[in-house]
Order: structure tokens, then C-alpha cells, then sequence
């Protein structure tokens, strides 16, 4: 083999056929098989939502009826947590960029890496038939007793949801392994990109809580086949312990979502300041710290369940000390881009888009954790716009910027910079218009999942509605650009952007083995400090204005 | 540690060292059956807890090599049990002190709500027939079987005042 890089057959090229693709043991080809499956489900989750929105333009029936728009919202619910935000940044991203960010030929087990997507395709099969077969109409959290005594398809959606499981279970063993086993010589545990540090966290939970979220549709499965009676009252059970089970996952697997997001976040914003990201250690220790705290909060989600005083106290007083790590994060961002050589390509964009729109959802969180004010907001509109300010301007955003950050090296080919740039526009704005009026929303009383609601609740709904279409076509347009970027036959180089992490130094898109010669650590991965380098991206466009900023 | 599990790969222990094990876990079982007999108040509990945990350590830290083994795999394995006991103690800290403030709570879930008036769900003949009667009977939230009965309207009452 060659050791020029420019003369290397890249993933996508070699081997050749459809067999080569379902068959492959490749993380690169996984993990853009990954990428499409997610992309199809974010793309039936958005018309769901936009669907909604429209229902919702105003109080009266407008496309759907009750019933229906009870299976919508579940739907769009269960299919964004479950089919794409869960595994959209570890499995899709994660899966391509770990063993490349670790100088590793692959993960550590190839082939529980493709199971995993396999088992991915099957859990989401069965979603897909209780769609078909009488949608559930619970919201994604399946809360007993309802969920026991609806008659829509509960079991083939839990069944899915249990399925998926799996998934994330294997993927998350996949990374720890990769991790501790496979990093290059001389790559220490404090010498690895943030974005490692994230999926570690990420994959940390992923073990550990995953299996309460089998065990729990499990017992619900149960529940509903043979009434045991875990969750109902009358034979002795105990629906509030419906939820203590699910949110003990569900709660930790909010940070499944936002964990990796702040991965990328890290690696966009030292790149694009060219600055060495400021409190390297207290970034990565604040990631295991958010994993650990995660797991004892989950009970602010039950704070009117009927859940004692004493256990809403002890959750309400935890759920504070998630502010801690991530305030640390977000102050370490800030403080990377202080008298940074900041250049705004569309990943950087994104990223900054991200550090707003978190920082608002983050602060509604600690809202929504204060016994007090919980009491008056939960179930509004309010917590839908928290957590959607958290998920999609948190996790979609930072998953955003790392699908422009990374796309020239997944494919070789560079998207349209300027039209990435409009679209980012429109999906700040539509995403303010669309969620920032459900703060103001709730907090005047518009309670959550209804299909209808008061005249004087319109004029805001109909704001929100028509930031829902803005969104919308953003999406569609950022889906054009993507697509037409196939055939850019604008050349891309191996390090479009200057970035000192080790996938940058393969060739884009990487050969099959991702290293022609076996990387051993020169560098670490923000040194920007020691080393300069331009990026082709630069070279190409006025190369000599950004080697003179830097 | 490290370096000596790495040497012994697989690691051979002396038969010796089973049987000693092997006679702690017999001497432990002889005491959790003693102790089982004496009246010790809430002491019983904890005694037995505290026999039951050694003997699973002496089990998995033995018999299951988890001593001889790479410290990660003990650390694994003690954090999975940790995070098991996060959970239950953190659901008990709600399960166990319902209504300690206020006796509006301790029994959130009375069987007047309507779904559990919804006879069609149960299906052991016992349940089924009650509630049957309950709801053909009535609407009343008063006509509800056994205990149950009794907590609603200690429940309700504050609600009426």
C-alpha cells in the first residue's frame, strides 16, 4: 500500500456494493449508516412536530382530531428521544470520529458495533408497526396507569423502546473499551480530545442506566399482559414508582443527549478561536462530574406526583448542584474564545448559537428544579420550551455544528459556506420564534399536550406555529445544501480548518484503516499555542488574511 | 496489584485458600441462623445485612477472583451495585416518608380516580366483580372495597375543608 495519502482508496470507495455496506465491520461506514437512519427519523419527528404546530395555529380542529394529535405528539416525542437524539452524537458521529480521534484502526468490537445497528433497525422496526397498528397515545414517558389501560399499541412501541435499548447499551460498552484500550502510544487520558472525554461520560451512563429503562417497559409489558400489579394501587402497587423507574434512566439519559454535544462544543470552539481550550481538566472532569450528578436527580421530575415532601427536597436541592459542571463548561467555552483569533464558519455559528440557547436552557432548568415555581409551571408550555432549549438548542445545535465541522472529512466534500451560513440564520430565528414564545406561553398557564386552549392563547400559539414552518425550512434547505455538496468538485484538504486532533492528520475521507501508518501522538490536541497550522479551507479562500490572524 | 495479575494470567489459588473461604461462608450461614433466633430489635436487620454482605464480598472477591483481577473490574463491579443502591435508597426516601408532613400525601393514589373505577381492566374474578358492582352501582366515589376505603376518606377530608 501506498504510504502517499492521496493515492489511498478512501472508505467510501473501497470495498464496492450493497453487500459491502450491511456487511461491513468498518466504524466509519457504521457510523454513516447511523447517520441516515437518525436523519430519516429527525425528518419524521420534525413533520410531526410542524404537523403540530399547524393543528395548534389555532384553538378549533384544523387538521386532526383529539385522539389523533394524542398519537402525534407521543410520536414525535418517542421518535426524537429514542430514534434520533439518543443515539444521534455517539452513534452517528461518536461511532465515525472515536477511533479516528485515538489514532485506532476501529472500535474495540467491530462486529457488536454493526449488531448494534442492526438491533438500532429492529428496535425502530417495531415503532414503526405501532405506528401502523393504532399509535400510542401515552407522550413519550409512558407513565402508568395510563399507559396500562389505553388501548393503543403500547406494547410494540415499549417493545421497540426495550429493543433500542440494546443498542445504546452495546455502542456505549463499544466506546468504554475503545477508550481504555485502544488510544495511540503516547496518548494519555489528559492528552485525549474533549470530544473522547464527552462519549466516555456519555458512555459511562449509557451501561449504567439503560438497563432500569429495559427493566421498567419490562414490568409494563408485564403490567399490561398479566397484571401483575407493580403499578397499580388496587393489587398493592404503586404507579409514582412507575416513575421513579423511569426517570431514573430517563433522567440520566437527558444527559446521554447533551453530554457528547458538549464534546463538539469543545473541539469547534478551541479550533475556531485558535486558542488552546482554556481549563482542559476542569472540561473533562465536569463531564464525569455531570454523569455522576445525573443520576441523583431524577425525582425533580416528580415533584407533583404525589412523591413525599421530603424526597422533593432532597431531589430539588440535588438537582442545584447540575449548574455546578455545567456552569464550569460554559465559563471554560467563554473563556477559550477570550482573545481567541475567532473565525465564524458555519460550525462556529452553530456552536455559539449553542452556548446561547443552552445557557437559557439551562437556567429554566434551575427554574423548574425550585420546589416553589415548579408547582405553578410544570406540565406548560414552559417545560416544553426548557427542555426543547436544552435538547434541540443544546444537543441538535452542537450535533449541527459537528455535522458541518466533520462533513468534509466524512466525505470529502465541502457544503456551500455561504448558504450554511443564511440557513443558520433561519434556524436561530425559527427556533426563538418557535419555543421562546411557549416560555411566556406557559408561564401565563397554557398547560402542555392539550388540543386545544383559550382564545387569548392564540395570538402566542400562532407566533410559535409560524417559527415552527421558519425552522422547517431551514431544515430543508440545510438538507439541499448537504445533498448538492456530492457533487462540489471543489477539492477538500485533510485539515480543512486547522485543527490539531488527530483525524484531521488522515486523509478526508479516511482510507479504510483510517491511518496509513500507525499514528503515534506528536501533539496535543489543542496546542494551538506551539503550532500554527492554516487550514485548506483558508489556503483555498485568502489563505494569507487568516495565517496573518493567527 | 497490577503487574501481578498481569504475570498470572490465569491465576491458580491454593486449594487451601477455598477451603478457608469455603468455611468462613459455613461459619457466616451457622451465625445468620443464631442471630436469626435472638431478639434483637432492629439490630436483627442489620446484623443479617451485614452477614449477607460479607459473604457475598467473600464470594466475589475469592471465588470470583475479583481480588486477583484488574482493580477496574472490582471498581466496575462495587459501582454497579452502588448505583443500585442510589436508586432504591432515593425512591425509598419517597416511599418511606409520605404524608410526614403533610397526611394529604400518604396515600396519593385513591381508588375513586376514575381509572381504577374502569372495571374492564381487571381480570381476576374478585377484583373484577367488586369494582364491577362499584361502577354499575354508582358514580359515588364512596362505594369502594376493603381498606382502601378507609384511606380515601381520611384523605378527602382535609380536601373538603
Amino acid at each position: 500500500m501506498s504510504h502517499d495519502s492521496t493515492a489511498a482508496l478512501s472508505y467510501l470507495q473501497e470495498p464496492k456494493g450493497l453487500k459491502s455496506w450491511l456487511l461491513t465491520v468498518d466504524h466509519k461506514r457504521i457510523g454513516i449508516m447511523y447517520l441516515c437512519a437518525i436523519m430519516f427519523f429527525f425528518f419524521v419527528g420534525g413533520a410531526l412536530a410542524v404537523i403540530l404546530r399547524t393543528e395548534l395555529l389555532r384553538p378549533e380542529r384544523i387538521l386532526m382530531d383529539a385522539d389523533t394529535y394524542n398519537q402525534f405528539f407521543t410520536l414525535h416525542g418517542a421518535i426524537m428521544i429514542f430514534l434520533f437524539i439518543i443515539p444521534s452524537i455517539p452513534a452517528a458521529l461518536g461511532n465515525f470520529l472515536l477511533p479516528l480521534m485515538v489514532g485506532a484502526k476501529d472500535v474495540a468490537f467491530p462486529r457488536l458495533n454493526l449488531a448494534s445497528w442492526y438491533v438500532y433497525v429492529f428496535g425502530a422496526l417495531f415503532c414503526l408497526y405501532s405506528i401502523i397498528s393504532g399509535a400510542v397515545d401515552t407522550g413519550w414517558t409512558f407513565y402508568a396507569p395510563y399507559s396500562t389501560t389505553t388501548s393503543t399499541s403500547v406494547i410494540s412501541m415499549t417493545l421497540g423502546v426495550f429493543i433500542l435499548g440494546f443498542s445504546s447499551i452495546f455502542t456505549g460498552l463499544n466506546f468504554i473499551v475503545t477508550i481504555h484500550k485502544l488510544r495511540m502510544p503516547g496518548m494519555t487520558w489528559f492528552k485525549m480530545p474533549l470530544m473522547v472525554w464527552g462519549l466516555y461520560a456519555t458512555a459511562i451512563i449509557q451501561v449504567l442506566a439503560t438497563p432500569v429503562l429495559a427493566i421498567t417497559l419490562v414490568l409494563l409489558i408485564m403490567e399490561r399482559l398479566m397484571g401483575v400489579g407493580i403499578f397499580d394501587p388496587a393489587m398493592g402497587g404503586d404507579p409514582v414508582l412507575f416513575q421513579h423507574f423511569f426517570w431514573f434512566y430517563s433522567h440520566p439519559a437527558v444527559y446521554i443527549m447533551i453530554l457528547p454535544g458538549m464534546g463538539i462544543i469543545s473541539e469547534v470552539i478551541s479550533t475556531f478561536s485558535h486558542r488552546k481550550i482554556f481549563g482542559y481538566k476542569a472540561i473533562a472532569y465536569s463531564s464525569l462530574g455531570i454523569a455522576f450528578v445525573s443520576f441523583l436527580v431524577w425525582g425533580h421530575h416528580m415533584f407533583t406526583s404525589g412523591q413525599s415532601e421530603i424526597a422533593a427536597m432532597i431531589f430539588s436541592f440535588l438537582t442545584f448542584f447540575v449548574g455546578i459542571p455545567s456552569g464550569i463548561k460554559v465559563f471554560n467555552w467563554v473563556t477559550t474564545l477570550y482573545k481567541g483569533s475567532i473565525s465564524l464558519e458555519t460550525p462556529m455559528i452553530y456552536a455559539l448559537m449553542f452556548l446561547f440557547l443552552f445557557m437559557i436552557g439551562g437556567f429554566t432548568g434551575i427554574m423548574l428544579g425550585a420546589l416553589a415555581l415548579d408547582v405553578h409551571l410544570h406540565d406548560t408550555y414552559f417545560v416544553v420550551a426548557h427542555f426543547h432549549y436544552v435538547m434541540m438548542g443544546g444537543t441538535v445545535m452542537a450535533f449541527l455544528a459537528g455535522i458541518h465541522y466533520w462533513w468534509p472529512k466524512m466525505f470529502g466534500k465541502m457544503y456551500s459556506e455561504r448558504w450554511a451560513k443564511v440557513v443558520a440564520v433561519i434556524i436561530f430565528v425559527g427556533f426563538n420564534m418557535t419555543f421562546f414564545t411557549q416560555f411566556i406561553l406557559g408561564a401565563k398557564g397554557m398547560p402542555r399536550r392539550y388540543y386545544t386552549y383559550l382564545d387569548q392563547y392564540q395570538p402566542l400559539h400562532g407566533f410559535s406555529s409560524v417559527g415552527a414552518w421558519v425552522l422547517g425550512a431551514g431544515f430543508m434547505i440545510m438538507a439541499v445544501y448537504f445533498i448538492a455538496s456530492f457533487w462540489s468538485k471543489r477539492k477538500v484538504g485533510d485539515n480543512p480548518w486547522g485543527a490539531l486532533t488527530a483525524e484531521w492528520e488522515t486523509s478526508s475521507p479516511p482510507p479504510q484503516h483510517n491511518f496509513l501508518t500507525d499514528p503515534v501522538f506528536k501533539h496535543g490536541p489543542y496546542d494551538y499555542d506551539k503550532i500554527a497550522v492554516v487550514g485548506d479551507y483558508y489556503k483555498q479562500s485568502g489563505g494569507t488574511k487568516m495565517a496573518e490572524k493567527i | 496489584m497490577t503487574t501481578h495479575s498481569e504475570e498470572h494470567k490465569t491465576h491458580i489459588l491454593p486449594l487451601s485458600l477455598y477451603l478457608n473461604v469455603g468455611a468462613a461462608l459455613l461459619t457466616l450461614t451457622v451465625l445468620t441462623v443464631v442471630v436469626a433466633r435472638m431478639d434483637l430489635g432492629v439490630w436483627n436487620a442489620i446484623l443479617a445485612m451485614v452477614i449477607a454482605v460479607s459473604k457475598a464480598s467473600l464470594v466475589a472477591l475469592f471465588f470470583m477472583h475479583l481480588k486477583y483481577d484488574n482493580k477496574l473490574y472490582a471498581v466496575v463491579f462495587v459501582g454497579s451495585l452502588a448505583f443500585l443502591g442510589l436508586f432504591i435508597i432515593l425512591s425509598m426516601a419517597d416511599t418511606e416518608t409520605r404524608g410526614d408532613l403533610d397526611p394529604i400525601r400518604e396515600n396519593p393514589i385513591v381508588r375513586e380516580a376514575i381509572i381504577y373505577r374502569d372495571s374492564t381492566r381487571f381480570t381476576n374474578g374478585h377484583e373484577t366483580s367488586e369494582l364491577d358492582t362499584a361502577g354499575a352501582a354508582t358514580d359515588s366515589a364512596d362505594v369502594v372495597s376493603d381498606s382502601t376505603a378507609t384511606h380515601s376518606t381520611d384523605s378527602q377530608t382535609p380536601d373538603g375543608h
